[in-house]
């Protein structure tokens, strides 16, 4: 099935291919149903949870757990949950609104989305009917609520190397379970564990573990530089009774199983970044205009308008990018027949395919968000850094997203290993482009450019794509296999895919936009637009020359650095200018103005 | 029980009103459920879901309020009904009530639910009128209700004070801040409103006469209050602030 796909369809595809416009999803294509949906939650999460962010904060547990319950009554829980179990079986799309204005719950979002992500998905993809039938309807509606237990104190990143063991008792009954998992969302209230324990000591598996099993206790609560909000603590698995039956999926393919939770947790986790990053942006532009310094509104000075404008931008970009993968993701899910969604391996195959733009959406997201938190405290000024103010909890909450759901450094050099493996399995044409490129680069002439709307945009897109093949097919050249020692070089070129996809999206979705509304309307995304791509071909620029400089020297390294030069010539925009007016729309409208 | 809402699509409360050219400036504003017709959706379901029967939701207004029906299709209501007056002249509430009270001619209604007012324009006219119309009971800003049979028992805000009214159905009554909390609509309700029946009536649906579809008034003139001035703090002794204040008074604010 999947050897159909168009390369542009493919994941990481978007390096090689250009896609056309009605081929991504953008949130202009939103129906009514999902404006609902997000106005549901918003309205729900404004309503009920935030009045409550102060007990939530102090670990007032029981208050959390009746939220859940709350958010359970109103279908929030069981998006992704089928109709079959008692869910509500929507689209990838409402489910990443959910999650997004989930966000503004603060650390309560955390409890929401562990427990209908990690928690729940793996018994919604990999569980047999038995297992569905048993846990589905409960988790769905909150009765029962779910924690994932993968890292261990001696196994963060290296995830397979866990040291839990379960052992099939001699009845032939149960696995008892041995070992300690470490920082689990909503153990403390958890009702099932999805536990990872190798059988016999090597057979890497999940298991669904309850709370009530024998056996099994949580340790005390971590004390958190921020989230404080959700329960971390350890769970403890002492000979642990767990019946044969809980065995997840198949014994010894426990990773399958983890992996493709992980790519589903890292996409929803931007998700949860965009709302985040609005809210800052919200509070700071409220404070903007608000605040006076020397008699004048300090919104109205351009140094902060210049945040605000950076802020909008990089957020409008990311919102784009989240949302066109929520639609790849739907769009492959959606084709598999329902005898198909019951098979997990298809299921897992469909999220694999997407795990460069999962991983992507991840670190921009986490690292999005800590600068918009970053520069609201800076707008704040002393009182961003008193707690009674909300920016204070969201600059220390967005800390953990770069380190949660694979650092932000695994998942950088996951992106061109993977891209690499698909090119080796002929999945990507990688390496015919690659050599088109160095032809063409011999003979490149600078083009003349269009005076169309975003036309030096699409050119930079299309430069800073083949800046991204010229660097990593002369990195394969140098370095071979052992290029994965290059650690550096493989970050930089996560960098440069990573705004390879933010720069396309963005692009994509304004171009959409006005040729549905013309560009008087759309003045804030294509503002928004040609900021975003400037600057990210400001970065891919110095990330490849550093690169260059890095792996050659004299003669070649002149030779190459003229070939980038070629590529990345243009003349710039000026942001500086961009961002102001941006910012004036900011501060009208007191928030993200999109 | 027949149970009816009549309900008005507005400006989101916290959307900043921009006029141009004599009208308010509907670019890109938020809308949402008058906060009061909300009331009166939710006392509606709740009155189905303890007496049995059917909710239908009216509105008066373009293809737009088409959203705000479908969410209160979403909360729960079985039916809307959207009734487009765009080929009129300048509606007024005159003129609403009457393309509302013709619509209900031949229904059979047990109780028609409204808000209070409408935050937008505040005017709290249409619904009375359209009890007057239908020769019904009609109680306004009721904070309780309860139906037994066909004795309806009502608490009423008069100002902060209570007041309690029995009356008898067929009825309309005005609903209150207090009187319930509106509930959200869930998910499952949303993906179930898209299938509920949403009806459009055009004018000449409605059997109405020359004298119904004529408004009664005219809309003029719509402007902003002037900004606030910048306050001013008086100088001096007491004896020399007060002279001051009276000079101001007297010859800037000339009120006395």
């Amino acid at each position: 099935m999947s050897g159909t796909l168009h390369a542009s369809k493919r994941g990481g595809g978007f390096l090689l291919e250009n896609v056309r416009p009605e081929q991504v999803f953008t949130p202009e294509d939103f129906t009514e149903e999902h404006k609902m949906i997000a106005k549901t939650t918003e309205d729900f999460v404004v309503g009920e949870v935030v009045p409550q962010i102060e007990k939530i904060e102090n670990q007032e547990f029981d208050v959390s757990r009746h939220l859940l319950f709350q958010a359970g009554e109103l279908g929030l829980l069981g998006t992704d949950v089928p109709e079959k179990y008692s869910g509500l079986g929507l689209d990838k799309i409402s489910s990443t609104l959910i999650t997004e204005k989930f966000s503004r719950a603060g650390a309560f979002s955390l409890s929401h989305g562990a427990h209908v992500g990690i928690g729940s998905l793996p018994i919604v993809f990999f569980g047999n009917e038995m297992q569905k039938k048993k846990y589905l309807p409960a988790l769905a509606i909150g009765e029962k609520i779910a924690a994932y237990a993968l890292t261990e104190p001696s196994s963060g990143s290296d995830a397979l190397g866990a040291k839990t063991t379960a052992v099939l008792n001699e009845e032939g009954t149960h696995y008892i379970l041995n070992g300690e998992k470490q920082w689990i969302t909503n153990s403390a209230f958890a009702d099932v564990f999805i536990v990872y324990a190798k059988i016999d000591g090597e057979h890497f598996s999940a298991f669904i573990v309850e709370r009530e099993c024998e056996g099994v206790t949580t340790g005390a609560e971590e004390l958190k530089m921020g989230i404080k909000g959700s329960s971390t603590r350890t769970l403890l698995l002492d000979q642990a009774k767990v019946p044969k039956e809980n065995l997840l999926g198949e014994a010894g393919r426990g990773h399958i199983i983890a992996f493709n939770i992980l790519n589903i947790g890292r996409y929803k986790l931007g998700a949860g970044c965009v709302g985040a990053s609005k809210r800052a942006l919200e509070l700071a532009a409220a404070y903007a205009t608000e605040r006076k310094q020397f008699r004048t509104e300090i919104g109205q000075f351009p140094a902060i308008q210049e945040k605000l404008g950076t802020m909008t931008a990089v957020i409008f970009a990311l919102e784009s990018s989240v949302y066109r993968t929520g639609g790849l993701f739907e769009e492959k899910l959606g084709i598999l027949t329902e005898r198909e969604q019951e098979d997990g391996s298809k299921v897992a195959a469909a999220i694999a395919e997407y795990a460069v733009e999962c991983s992507l959406n991840k670190v921009a997201g986490s690292e999005i968000l800590d600068f918009v938190a970053d520069e609201a405290v800076q707008i704040f000024g002393g009182y961003g850094y008193m707690s009674e103010y909300e920016i204070e909890t969201i600059y220390r909450d967005s800390r953990i997203n770069r380190i949660f759901e694979g650092t932000n450094e695994i998942n950088r050099l996951l992106i061109p290993d993977t891209i690499m493996k698909k090119a080796m399995k002929n999945e990507l044409p990688f390496l015919e482009k690659a050599k088109a490129l160095q032809q063409e680069l011999l003979n490149m002439m600078p083009e003349e450019r269009e005076e169309k709307t975003l036309a030096q945009e699409n050119a930079l897109l299309q430069n800073a794509k083949k800046v991204f093949l010229f660097i990593a097919g002369n990195s394969v050249q140098k370095y071979g296999s052992s290029l994965e020692k290059e650690q550096e070089l493989l970050m930089k070129l996560a960098n440069i895919v990573n705004d390879v996809y933010m720069m396309e999206s963005a692009l994509i979705r304004t171009e959409k936009a006005v040729a549905k509304n013309g560009e008087t309307k759309e003045q804030i995304k294509l503002l928004c637009t040609r900021v975003y791509c400037q600057e990210a071909m400001n970065r891919t620029e110095a990330a490849a020359k550093e690169s260059l400089v890095h792996m050659e020297e004299g003669d070649t390294l002149r030779t190459m650095l003229g070939m980038l030069r070629k590529l990345t010539r243009h003349t710039p925009t000026d942001v500086i200018q961009l961002k102001r007016q941006i910012a004036s729309r900011v501060l009208h409208r007191k928030g993200y103005p999109i | 029980m027949n149970i009816y809402v009549l309900m008005k699509r507005t400006f989101d409360t916290e959307e900043k009103i921009i006029i141009r050219d004599g009208e308010v400036d509907k670019e890109g504003a938020e809308f949402i459920i008058n906060p009061y017709d909300e009331y009166a959706i939710e006392e509606a379901i709740v009155l189905r879901e303890a007496h049995g029967g059917e909710v239908t939701v009216i509105t008066v207004g373009d293809e737009d309020a088409q959203k705000e029906l479908r969410t209160a299709l979403a909360m729960g209501a079985d039916k809307a009904v959207l009734i487009n007056l765009e080929e009129l002249e300048g509606p007024d509430h005159f003129t609403i009530s009457e393309a509302i009270s013709s619509w209900l001619a031949d229904k059979d209604v047990d109780i028609i639910l409204g808000g209070n007012v409408a935050v937008d324009d505040g005017a709290g006219q249409v619904a009375s009128r359209v009890a007057e119309k239908l020769g019904i009971n009609q109680v306004t800003t009721i904070t309780e209700l309860t139906i037994e049979d066909e004795t309806v028992k009502i608490e009423r805000d008069v100002e902060g004070d209570i007041e309690k009214i029995e009356t008898t159905l067929p009825l309309l009554v005005t609903c209150q801040q207090g009187l319930n909390e509106p509930r959200y609509p869930s998910l499952p309700g949303i993906m179930k409103a898209k299938k509920k029946p949403l009806a459009n009536v055009g004018v000449n649906e409605l059997e109405m006469n020359e004298k119904e579809l004529t408004a009664k008034t005219k809309t003029i003139d719509r402007f902003l209050p002037p900004p606030k001035a910048k306050g001013k703090i008086l100088e001096g002794d007491i004896d020399q602030q007060v002279n001051e204040l009276v000079h101001l008074l007297k010859n800037e604010a000339k009120v006395i």
